[in-house]
């Protein structure tokens, strides 16, 4: 057995790589997750994103070692520590429950993996690690004497600590409130570049997994939908779900009357939408296409038809909320649906009202092509629980397949 | 008192007067004469019953008196039946925590995912009480009998000296009795087990603590108030059991406990000073052992 996974008596001397090679977890009758491969590399600060069910725990559960996966093999710093243990492998989580020890008060629940691996100054090192999430005034009381809030950033310190090779957060900031959560993002930040630690954080929150990542996977029942920076998952999102999980969208369902080298052509109802070749998954068939809200401009009259903007219209304006910075407004196409747009208030000449009856238009460059055939607006963010037990049944009838045909 | 539980947990710095509500003690009041009826009136009446003398114009009968030499006379008397209930209590509740503390975990632990298996296993530690105690000793004197298929088979393989008898010895008594409270343990150490949090267990080994470390840093302490009350539920009986070590069942004279003594003295000698006096004796050993205990578990709350 090789026992060199855990330092003892040392911390790592930074982060490590991590990599899933075909993993996938059944439970019985349910697939959680499905063939997935990812790697992350050392010191990188990776989030992953999806809707509250979709797999995110499970996936952090196999990487420490508390679930086997049903296949493929998990990989840190390069060493396949597929079959090895929890508490041998160089990885802390920070529990979504919190999971502190309720007999310990905050510094022995701090100290713990410390003293497991034998580190000598563990006392202060936690007091430490307390005073990193500005708790060290109740070392000495027990978990049920605080806040959830205060619980939360407990757990953070007691894995933090650690200073593992691979730390996971499952939502580790859910219970705080907006400005606590802010100040612990920085902090976050701040002690994943110090210590170059690779972090592997799972958030159902869009707005938090951008500003915090270098990388971002979307994750949708059990498969990770795609996978980039920020700024690139946003500006092209390559399915309807990351169009529509990660901000807003509007989405058009169409077929391609005409493929060039540089750009496609969408028949929309009768409208043509062009696309530029290279931002779209699909160059043929029945394709939904879609653009940013903010990228769109609206018009009082038909604008000048330009062969690198899309203009559709006219339609109504059917909702106005103005919020200061910009405004949003709800334009309703007889045959595009409804539309919204997201229009900075720039110039005040440029308000529309209810009923206005306006043409929209946006750069080509901002139009992006889906790998979805056609796209039903599902309103709903998340996912609903028939859908969940639709994919079970589903799974399910693909695990009697597979094992009928042993 | 259910209107002080609550009201002591929302704030300690209640005025104490709204604590002290007379409704809390009007609802206190049934439970307060029922003590007072059979609890403290024949606490007092034994207390009394401990100091008279004999009676010097009626034989066998005696006057109110405080003659505490009887004490000392029963102290002095039994003092080998007392070591030996301690003992044999002791060692009863020892091996009722070995055998009671895997059947708890197992139970509350290991067939948590499976409530069926769970609550059939339940019914099984508690089977024995849907019979008597009394008979289900007796059986297992029949058991240990020198005819019975034990005995003969020690006997063949020459681990059991011929005339030598099982049932009448130390180990058919401690037997017996851990055999009789095993349920007594194992039902409270399941409790406590079946509500731990098993995401802490996870937790202690994601913080690199492997399954032994976490069992002893985690398992242990939560489940320290089951093992606490089983304890005390096992021992205190188990002290003043005459049962278990009576001749009629798995004892001998070699055997007395003081409950056997108590029971003598005052059913077959008569001696009721003697007996209340034991008895009195036997209650304060078990409240300072027990308290000795409790104190140092440091685990006051719990009870
Ligand atoms: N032990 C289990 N047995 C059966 N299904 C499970 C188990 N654990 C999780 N699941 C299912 O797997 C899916 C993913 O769960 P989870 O990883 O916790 O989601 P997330 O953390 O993204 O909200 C859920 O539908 C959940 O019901
Ligand atoms: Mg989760």
């Amino acid at each position: 057995m090789t026992n060199n996974e855990v330092p003892q008596g040392g911390f790592a001397e930074a982060g490590a790589d991590l990599e899933l090679v075909g993993i996938s977890k059944r439970f019985p009758g349910f697939t959680a997750i499905e063939e997935l491969d990812l790697t992350i590399p050392a010191g990188s600060f990776f989030a992953l994103l999806g809707p509250s069910g979709c797999g995110k725990t499970t996936t952090l559960r196999l990487i420490a070692g508390l679930e086997e996966p049903t296949t493929g093999r998990i990989l840190i710093g390069g060493r396949d520590v597929t079959s090895t243990r929890a508490y041998q492998r160089p990885v802390n989580t920070v529990f979504q429950s919190y999971a502190l020890f309720p007999h310990m008060t905050i510094i022995e629940n701090v100290a713990f993996g410390l003293k497991r691996r034998g580190i000598k100054n563990a006392d202060p090192l936690a007091h430490e690690a307390l005073q990193l999430v500005e708790l060290d005034h109740v070392a000495n009381r027990k978990p049920a004497q605080l806040s959830g809030g205060q619980q939360q950033r407990v757990a953070l310190a007691r894995a933090v600590v650690n200073r593992p090779a691979l730390l996971l957060l499952d939502e580790p900031l859910g219970a705080l409130d907006l400005k606590l959560r802010r100040q612990m993002q920085i902090e976050l930040k701040d002690i994943q570049s110090e210590v170059g630690l690779t972090f592997l954080h799972v958030t159902h929150d869009q707005e938090e997994a951008m500003t915090m990542a270098d990388t971002v996977a979307v994750m949708n029942k059990g498969r990770i939908e795609q996978m980039g920076n920020p700024q690139e998952l946003y500006e092209l999102p390559h399915t309807a779900f990351v169009a529509t999980f990660l901000g807003q969208s509007n989405l058009f369902t169409g077929e391609v009357t005409s493929s060039g080298s540089s750009s496609i052509s969408v028949d929309v109802s009768g409208t043509t939408i062009d696309v530029r070749s290279d931002r779209a998954q699909r160059h043929r068939g029945r394709v939904t296409v879609g653009v940013r809200p903010e990228k769109v401009t609206l018009y009082d009259s038909a604008p000048k038809q330009s062969s690198d903007r899309n203009v559709v219209g006219p339609g109504r304006v059917t909702d106005v909320s103005f919020s200061g910075v910009s405004t949003q407004y709800e334009v309703t196409l007889p045959t595009h649906g409804v539309v919204t747009v997201f229009s900075q208030n720039t110039s005040i000449t440029a308000m529309h009202h209810d009923g206005d009856e306006v043409w929209l238009s946006w750069d080509v460059g901002h139009t992006f092509g889906l790998a979805d055939e056609s796209y039903t607006a599902a309103g709903s963010r998340f996912q609903d629980d028939t859908d969940t037990s639709m994919i079970a049944t589903q799974s399910r009838e693909k695990l009697e397949a597979e094992l009928g045909a042993d | 008192m259910a209107f002080t539980a609550f009201s002591a947990q929302t704030s300690a710095a209640e005025p104490a007067a709204k604590r002290r509500s007379p409704i809390a003690l009007f609802l206190l009041l049934p439970g307060i004469l029922y003590l007072i009826l059979f609890f403290v009136t024949p606490l007092i009446s034994l207390v009394i019953t401990s100091f008279q003398e004999p009676d010097p114009v009626r034989f066998g009968s005696f006057v109110n008196a405080f003659r505490w030499e009887n004490y000392v006379i029963v102290l002095e008397t039994y003092g080998e039946q007392s070591l030996r209930s301690a003992g044999f209590a002791a060692l009863a509740t020892l091996f009722a925590l070995l055998i009671g503390f895997p059947l708890g975990y197992f139970i509350g632990i290991t067939l948590r995912p499976y409530p069926l298996l769970q609550g059939l296993a339940l019914v099984l530690v508690i089977a024995p009480f849907f019979i008597s105690f009394l008979l289900r000793t007796l059986a297992w004197k029949q058991i240990f009998s020198d005819e019975g298929p034990i005995a003969g088979v020690l006997g063949a393989l020459a681990i059991l000296p011929p005339g030598q008898a099982i049932t009448g010895t130390a180990f058919s008594v401690i037997f017996g009795l851990t055999y009789n409270f095993v349920p007594f343990m194992t039902l409270p150490i399941y409790a406590t087990l079946a509500s731990l949090d098993l995401r802490l267990l996870e937790a202690g080994n994601d913080l690199y603590g492997s399954p032994a470390v976490t069992f002893r840093t985690v398992t242990l302490p939560l489940s320290a108030a089951g093992v606490m009350s089983g304890t005390l539920l096992t021992f205190i009986p188990a002290a003043g059991d005459y049962i278990n070590a009576s001749r009629e069942f798995l004892g001998s004279t070699d055997t007395t406990m003081i409950g056997n003594v108590i029971e003598t003295n005052f059913l077959v000698l008569q001696n009721f000073p003697a007996a209340a006096a034991l008895s009195l004796v036997l209650m304060a050993a078990i409240l300072i052992l027990v308290s000795l205990y409790v104190r140092r578990s440091g685990t006051e709350e719990l009870l």
